[in-house]
């Protein structure tokens, strides 16, 4: 993030320093071995019990890969995608935040729908298909309902855990000082869940993420696990792996948007309970390695 | 009339930022039971608290002291008899009647300022106003260079009165304290106290202020009721920190440990 701070002995091989560039090395030397045995395998047609032998190589891929940056069905697809995810995930941010907290606060809404959703959260969204099939007039709005679902449970549950969590004296306060249900709501039990929430957040968006494939790998046009299903079938093997490719890169954009949201408004919390994510884990002790450096010995 | 006081130090205090304070509530309990619904905590209390007046609550850890003031708050329900504030009948919690936690009731992703500002964005303040009232309030307890600190950034004695300074900042004609200043260390207190006398003076709040400390209760209160014995002493004036060598003040003193010491063991 920004520039670590000036040492004394001014030489710039400092141990935050150090640190970061050893992260990286590590981090590249990790990306490079698993590149360059992908590479070994599928060039000398590895057969030992699992067969290489009809992988691309990773320079069969790359090539692929920049082939299809330059045409217009790749963006077509990333862009469909796209679209379907964020327009499923953001429904089922604000119905599962809206259904979560209503859960977790009205034991009527809590009578009435809580045994129900939890008979249908068991089901696997993409067992969901031929329901969705059955209900929606175009596949379009069928893989959003499936992406929907997907996520739809995890920030549910989440949700609910988050706001029966909350400490009770939080909400006495707002309503000593007058503040009614509204109130409450807006300034104790959104901001005070919120933790919990983006946690559900972060599931939900990687569960989205198969739900779209899966449901464009049935039934999508367009799309980018539509195109790898596609390349599967017309043995274009290249293809399907710069598919994978793709799906990856795209997953963790997106949860890595989701990521940098949930730090953005969980700033307030204090830094010894921050970052329980992976990057967030590394950081806090890189934070660690600067801190010790700073101390006079 | 508004509550002057002739302890240490009052005289340099900054002024109330309230220009016309509200006179306080006159709050009664008549055979009143109280606690959770199910669990009744205390039994028959007749409680009368003059409107204006300090009355300090005593009675050992356990005794019901948070349930007596969760209830005059309006946040329990009483299992029976009447609560009434200046002789109407109370239903719920409201903004003239503010209750200072016990433990950490400040949110922790609001600033202290923010916190603050808090019963007055309740009460509908225009921004700018809430703000420059907040900072009053803040500067009042001691506060105004934390004012944009998070409560998890400052000490517990500030965490404490941020929440006095909220919970004076609504323009409250009653103050409910809940052994606010319970789990500092006994320097602080003493200061706390002082700022508390401070802070209400220019207000005409009622205080019910409840304590499991005998010292506390006799130097804050206008008037001690012991909890559980039913009984209410008169407190002499002025609330002078060397009161305790004099003689009434010993004897009041006496007086209050022999009650509660005499009390069946709970």
């Amino acid at each position: 993030m920004s520039a670590p701070p000036a040492t004394a002995d001014g030489t710039g091989r400092t141990g935050p320093h150090r640190v970061a560039w050893l992260r990286y090395a590590r981090i590249t030397a990790a990306v490079l071995a698993a590149l360059t045995g992908w590479q070994l395998l599928a060039q000398y047609r590895v057969n030992l019990w699992l067969r290489f032998a009809q992988f691309p190589t990773v320079a069969e891929t790359a090539r692929e890969f920049a082939r299809r940056l330059g045409t217009a069905t790749y963006w077509q697809d990333v862009s469909d995608s796209l679209t379907r995810i964020v327009g499923g995930f953001l429904l089922a941010a604000v119905l599962g935040i809206a259904i979560g907290t209503a859960l977790a606060r009205s034991p009527v809404v809590s009578d009435l729908f809580g045994p129900l959703l939890e008979v249908l959260r068991p089901i696997p969204a993409i067992a969901l298909v031929p329901v969705a099939i059955l209900l929606f007039p175009s596949n379009e709005q069928g893989i959003v309902f499936i992406t929907f679902t997907a996520a739809f449970f995890p920030v549910t549950v989440s949700t609910r855990h988050a706001v029966r969590a909350l400490t009770p004296v939080w909400e006495e306060a707002v309503r000593t000082m007058g503040g009614g249900r509204w109130r409450v709501l807006r300034s104790v039990v959104l901001p005070g869940a919120l933790p919990g929430i983006l946690g559900g957040l972060s599931v939900g968006i990687g569960v989205s993420w198969i739900c779209v494939i899966s449901a464009e790998m049935i039934s999508g046009e367009y799309g980018v696990g539509y195109r790898t299903w596609q390349d599967y079938t017309i043995v274009d093997y290249p293809g399907v792996f710069v598919g994978m490719a793709t799906i990856g890169l795209l997953g963790r954009l997106t949860s890595t948007a989701v990521e940098l949201l949930g730090r953005r408004l969980t700033r307030w919390l204090p830094r010894t309970a921050r970052g329980q994510g992976a990057t967030a884990g590394g950081r806090a002790r890189w934070r660690t390695a600067r801190t010790a450096v700073g101390e006079p010995s | 009339m508004t509550r002057t006081e002739t302890g240490t130090d009052i005289e340099t205090a900054p002024a109330a930022p309230e220009r016309a304070p509200a006179p306080g509530l006159q709050l009664t309990l008549s055979d009143a039971v109280l606690g959770r619904p199910g669990a009744p905590v205390l039994d028959q209390v007749d409680l009368d608290v003059a409107a204006g007046e300090i009355l300090t609550v005593v009675g050992p850890s356990g005794c019901g002291k948070s349930t007596l003031l969760r209830t005059l708050a309006g946040l329990l329900p009483l299992l029976g008899g009447r609560l009434a504030q200046d002789g109407a009948p109370v239903a719920g919690p409201a903004a003239e009647r503010a209750l200072v936690f016990q433990e950490d009731a400040l949110l922790p992703w609001r600033s202290l300022r923010a916190n603050v500002e808090l019963p007055l964005a309740i009460r509908g303040v225009a921004r700018a106003r809430r703000r420059a009232l907040a900072e009053e309030w803040l500067a009042r307890v001691g506060l105004t260079e934390h004012a944009a600190r998070l409560p998890h950034q400052v000490s517990g004695g500030q965490r404490q009165r941020t929440q006095l300074a909220r919970a004076l900042a609504g323009r409250p004609r009653a103050v409910l304290m809940d052994e606010p200043f319970g789990a500092l260390d006994a320097q602080t207190r003493a200061g706390m106290q002082q700022l508390l006398v401070t802070a209400l003076s220019g207000t005409r709040a009622t205080v019910v202020f409840v304590t499991h400390d005998v010292d506390e209760a006799l130097f804050l209160g206008d008037r001690v009721a012991l909890l559980g014995t039913g009984r209410v002493l008169d407190v002499p004036r002025p609330r002078l920190r060397g009161a305790h060598t004099d003689p009434a003040t010993l004897a009041l003193r006496r007086e209050v440990l022999a009650s509660l010491d005499g009390r069946p063991g709970s």
